[in-house]
């Protein structure tokens, strides 16, 4: 008890400097759980993230390229394949579903993307779930100027249904590329929190028929989304084999999350330079904790001199100082998860603005536990030094009149 | 003379201490071979800057360790304790006032005596409230000692000597920061809190007006130094 009113008055004591020191420890506990966080989540999101689909048949190219400009919507067309080559794949006594997308237009930066209503009616992007309109609205009639809004899109853009959009040519976009048709919204889907909330699907003939497109390729698609049948790893093996080692007009991509695993192999240089980062500014903010009490030593000699003469055990005195540098940690990881808070609602929303994904700031990680934990070790061992000085005090010494 | 049936507070015999100077030379600070001082006596001892008083004082309180000798404390051999029950002693049967009050800066009046408190017997606030009440400062409980005069941190300083009841109270020159008329009140509040309960008193000063006010004054550098077995003081 008396040795957490000694502590206790000892941080109101010198408030400024604990509040200051907190503060750093909070930023830099805040940081290295985000970082961390960010980082679990996104891998997670991305390498799980498939849409529903196994896997991805498109123009000769790069798989990860496929996987990112088909699921993700992210990334450049590596180019086209034609029509036949969607009723080869689909006809494939292995696949389960084949959906044709064709894109290059946008609205206003927001792709467009052309599809069957298969991908509705039959595609789950997560079991037993599909992308649905909110009631009233329904999905586009495969023949008509029709569009279903993604639900990111529709917040972002303020569309709803009954609101007329002119496309844009290209991927970008430019005010002076506008198509001359005209779209009719007849839903917004319900969010998914996969990048098809960020997407306008319309039919897939309105896009590869728009005017101003090659009528040369008009029956062109620029991927098929494929799902292969239950059990048929050794399909999509074969599949793979026959397309990429067998062929080289096309590139089949499978398993998704395996290739997107390899991105974030290809960028883990990246996340150990932001994770050293973190480290460091916990290192330096403990290290402050150390200057901070350190640099007061001077004035608490006196204090301490007078606790010893009072009964206070030299021991007493050293806990205290170890407590108080713990006790700064603490009291900073408490804020440190407010800064967690605000950083991760910023990551996720600027994550679910550029890919659809949702980063979650409330969900659970062991580093909730553990940074804190560490901090409040590492600023505990950083009061040795100043509390061996206090332990060493000499009370004699300390407690003469100050001439 | 030592009086019948009177139990020595404090008992020292033989005690040494010195120092090392800055040019590596010993110095001898403190050297008593004989000196005690029996249940509620007050005695003032004498003597100019520098002559070891404080020292002295330290060496009974525990603070310092002698170099050799024995320091008795309500019967128990403070001098061959280990640190932490040297500590647990001072803080039960000693009561210690400095010249500079030396009072916690950041605690209230009320808690520079419950701090004073929690090393010794525990807690009580209502004790430490009527000890405040006792000095004067009933009204100043939760002031800091900044927002006192220096008479009243002096009287905070008594109260918190006084907090666990010590059968030896050392005063270390009470009054030396003090105005005179201060210096007297201060004083006699010592003399009559100790007095209250049952507390020995041993004072240190080189103030006339101080040492004035007490029927019994040694000279310390007499018996400092003094060879002797006589004790040096002898109580009435």
């Amino acid at each position: 008890m008396t040795l957490w009113w000694i502590i206790y008055k000892s941080l109101r004591q010198h408030a400024f400097s604990t509040l200051l020191t907190a503060f750093s420890i909070a930023l830099a506990g805040g940081l290295l759980m985000s970082v961390w966080a960010v980082r679990e989540q996104s891998h997670a999101a991305f390498t799980g993230m498939s849409g529903g689909f196994d896997a991805v048949l498109g123009a000769r190219s790069a798989k990860l390229q496929l996987v990112l400009n088909a699921i993700f919507h992210l990334e450049e067309s590596p180019g086209n394949l034609a029509w036949p080559d969607y009723l080869e794949i689909q006809a494939n006594p292995n696949v389960a579903l084949a959906v044709p997308i064709a894109m290059g237009d946008n609205y206003r930066g927001y792709r467009l993307v052309g599809t069957t209503t298969n991908f509705f009616t039959k595609a789950e992007y997560a079991p037993g779930k599909r992308c649905t309109p909110r009631a009233p609205g329904r999905i586009f009639d495969p023949a008509a100027r029709e569009a279903v809004v993604g639900s990111l899109v529709a917040q972002k853009l303020g569309l709803k249904r009954g609101d007329v959009i002119h496309p844009f040519h290209g991927l970008q976009f430019d005010e002076e590329k506008e198509h001359s048709e005209t779209y009719l919204i007849v839903g917004v889907l319900e969010p998914t929190n996969t990048p098809a909330d960020r997407v306008i699907w319309i039919p897939l003939e309105g896009l590869q028929k728009m005017s101003g497109h090659d009528p040369q390729a008009a029956s062109d698609v620029s991927a098929v989304l494929i799902q292969l049948k239950a059990g048929s790893a050794v399909a999509g093996q074969r599949l793979s084999l026959f397309y990429n080692k067998e062929g080289n007009r096309l590139t089949f991509a499978w398993p998704i999350g395996q290739i997107m695993a390899q991105l974030f192999g290809k960028i883990a240089w990246f996340d150990r330079v932001l994770e050293l980062v973190a480290y460091l500014v916990a290192l330096v903010a403990t290290g402050s904790i150390l200057a901070s009490i350190y640099n007061s030593m001077n004035e608490r000699r006196r204090e301490i001199a007078i606790l010893r003469a009072l009964g206070a055990h030299r021991r007493t005195v050293f806990s205290s100082i170890i407590l108080e540098a713990a006790t700064i940690a603490a009291l900073g990881m408490v804020i440190g998860f407010a800064f967690y808070s605000a950083i991760m609602t910023a990551v996720a929303s600027v994550v679910r603005a550029q890919t659809g994904i949702v980063l979650d700031p409330l969900a659970f990680h062991a580093i909730m536990i553990w940074a804190p934990l560490g901090l409040i070790g590492l600023s505990a061992l950083s009061g040795i030094v100043p509390a061996v000085k206090a332990y060493r005090t000499d009370v004699a010494e300390n407690l003469a009149p100050i001439s | 003379m030592l009086a019948p049936n009177k139990m020595r507070v404090l008992e020292i015999s033989n005690l040494q201490k010195s120092f090392l100077t800055p040019d590596r030379k010993r110095h001898d600070v403190v050297n008593v071979s004989d000196f005690f001082l029996e249940e509620h006596a007050h005695v003032a001892l004498r003597g100019e800057s520098g002559s070891g008083k404080t020292t002295f004082l330290n060496l009974i309180a525990g603070i310092l360790k002698p170099d050799s000798g024995r320091v008795a404390v309500a019967g128990r051999e403070m001098s061959a304790l280990p640190e932490p029950e040297r500590d647990r002693l001072r803080a039960t049967a000693i009561g210690y006032i400095f010249q500079t009050f030396n009072l916690l800066q950041g605690y209230t009046c009320l808690e520079n005596v419950l701090v004073g408190m929690s090393f010794g017997h525990g807690v009580d606030r209502e004790k430490a409230r009527r000890l405040l009440d006792r000095v004067g400062l009933r009204d100043h409980q939760n002031h800091y000692p900044r927002q006192l005069s220096t008479g009243q941190q002096q009287r905070v300083a008594v109260a918190r000597a006084l907090a666990n009841q010590p059968k030896l109270v050392l005063a270390d020159e009470p009054t030396g920061n003090l105005d005179s008329a201060n210096a007297r009140e201060v004083l006699a509040l010592i003399r009559e809190t100790c007095r209250e309960n049952g507390a020995a008193l041993l004072l240190v000063s080189h103030d006339r007006e101080a040492l004035g006010q007490f029927e019994q004054i040694e000279d310390f550098q007499k018996f400092n130094n003094n060879a002797s077995n006589d004790p040096v003081v002898d109580h009435l």
